[in-house]
């Protein structure tokens, strides 16, 4: 049987919210642990908050972190938030460091101190697009988005940023993409109307970067 | 730029969101999951639900509410109230709330911060922080004492040393309640929470005292506050969250507007 849309599972946080928003947008979506309903999916979304140590290693015990290898290299839609943001890196350099799943050049590394900046960056900030990807459709550029993060994308290369943000004086990589998968540091589920407006493109993108 | 967060707070009991009106006790004023929805549709950056009856009743937070809330509101919520340890803050959690707001529970029993924060982050750690103004001495540099019970039960500890205990053991955000100012419509207390503000690196919330818009600008033109708590300004709808956000807006503070 086909899914219309996973949404993995990998025990790094709450995914309530993200199946929430789904059905309050009348989409169909399941949670799921298993690698099997990953493979069977149109699209996939890998949320997660929480650690990129403990994440990668039930990735990686599980399954789930080929599945979504899987999917991303079989052309499906492939949307990460958050920790889903960082783990699709080659490294995290989140407690002590940890290999991640190596979709995307680039590491996730940890916001410099600055007099007065608080850590974690905490709160709303303006998403500044770098490139106009279907999903952000309908959505003004450099509207606020939801962010609770230490850590943010540091990408190899710059081709691979669909948008950015500033915090203090530090300009990060705030979306990341390639080809059919697209990443956000955001909350797209906790981010009000703009969020799931995003959410919205992403259940009707046909994984077309342009 | 990190926009200044306005937090709208929401006081139910019995499934009923209230407010307590002075020498007239609480009115029932709307639905939660309605009332949510309708504040995060004006701009409401955050909620924050407090379960006022669950702690009195020794029971816990109506875990069915919180449910029902994360269905309908998609922008980030805490929960409060009733906290009695780390299963009733797992089920906060999984329910869909983003933080969980502890209390008395962290004054009487501080390693719930830490073991909380171990078990789930401590992004979604709010310490609630009421404080009464005793004047400065050797035992309350600050100036001001913790209080618990709504300022019934004085702690005996300075609320800036607990606040930095809290922010040591994993706390990911403080919000201060003075007990003074706490529904007087006169203003926030400046001074207490403009000490927590420089000195914390957590983000700072402001409580109790705000009753018109210039009162949230001012906070936010003479401390480091991050956040501004609101409640009864907006409940009797004397003013909207769009109204205070183009009144910040207009102060030159950054703000998300709904567009």
């Amino acid at each position: 049987m086909r899914v219309p849309l996973a949404i993995v599972d990998y025990e790094a946080g709450n995914l309530t919210s993200v199946l929430n928003a789904i059905q309050f947008m009348g989409l169909q979506g399941v949670v799921t642990k298993d690698p099997k309903v990953v493979a069977r999916a149109d699209r996939v979304i890998f949320p997660g908050v929480g650690a990129a140590n403990a994440s990668m290693a039930v990735l990686s015990t599980s399954g789930l972190g080929q599945a979504v290898k899987d999917a991303v290299a079989a052309g499906k839609p492939v949307l990460g938030i958050c920790i889903g943001c960082q783990i699709i890196l080659d490294h995290s350099e989140e407690d002590g460091g940890v290999d991640c799943l190596g979709i995307l050049p680039g590491r996730a590394v940890r916001f410099h101190a600055e007099p007065g900046l608080k850590i974690p960056h905490m709160g709303w900030n303006q998403v500044e697009y770098a490139m106009p990807h279907p999903i952000f459709k309908g959505v003004e550029d450099r509207s606020d988005f939801y962010f609770v993060h230490s850590y943010h994308p540091l990408m190899q290369n710059h081709a691979d940023v669909a948008a950015y943000c500033v915090y203090g004086k530090q300009r990060f990589a705030s979306a990341i993409y390639r080809e059919n998968l697209i990443a956000t540091q955001f909350h797209l589920e906790k981010s009000g109307d703009v969020g799931l407006e995003l959410l919205r493109n992403f259940c009707r993108w046909d994984g077309k970067p342009c | 730029m990190l926009t200044k967060r306005v937090i709208v707070c929401l006081d139910v009991r019995n499934r009923m969101v209230t407010k307590g009106v002075k020498f007239e006790g609480n009115v029932d004023v709307g639905d939660p999951v309605e009332m949510g929805a309708q504040y995060s549709r004006d701009g409401a950056d955050e909620l924050v639900f407090y379960d006022i009856t669950a702690s009195a009743e020794k029971r816990a937070i109506d875990i069915e509410m919180v449910k029902d809330i994360a269905k309908h509101v998609f922008i980030p919520f805490s929960v409060g109230g009733g906290v009695r340890n780390l299963e009733d803050m797992y089920d906060v959690l999984l329910a869909g709330a983003e933080k969980v707001s502890l209390n008395s529970l962290a004054v009487l029993n501080p390693t719930i911060i830490s073991d909380g924060a171990k078990a789930f982050g401590r992004q979604c750690m709010v310490l609630g922080l009421d404080a009464k103004f005793v004047g400065v001495s050797e035992k309350f540099p600050s100036g001001y004492e913790v209080v618990i019970q709504g300022g019934r039960k004085p702690m005996g500890l300075d609320a800036v040393k607990w606040a930095k205990h809290a922010e040591d053991l994993g706390i990911g955000e403080i919000c201060v309640n003075s007990i003074d100012a706490d529904g007087t419509k006169q203003g926030y207390e400046l001074n207490i929470t403009g000490q927590l503000a420089q000195i914390l690196t957590v983000p700072v919330i402001a409580s109790g005292g705000a009753g018109t818009p210039a009162h949230i600008c001012d906070l936010f033109a003479k401390t480091q506050a991050d956040a501004a708590l609101i409640a009864s300004m907006v409940h009797f709808g004397t003013y909207s969250v769009q109204q205070i956000k183009a009144d910040m807006l207009k102060s030159g503070l950054p703000v998300r507007m709904q567009r």
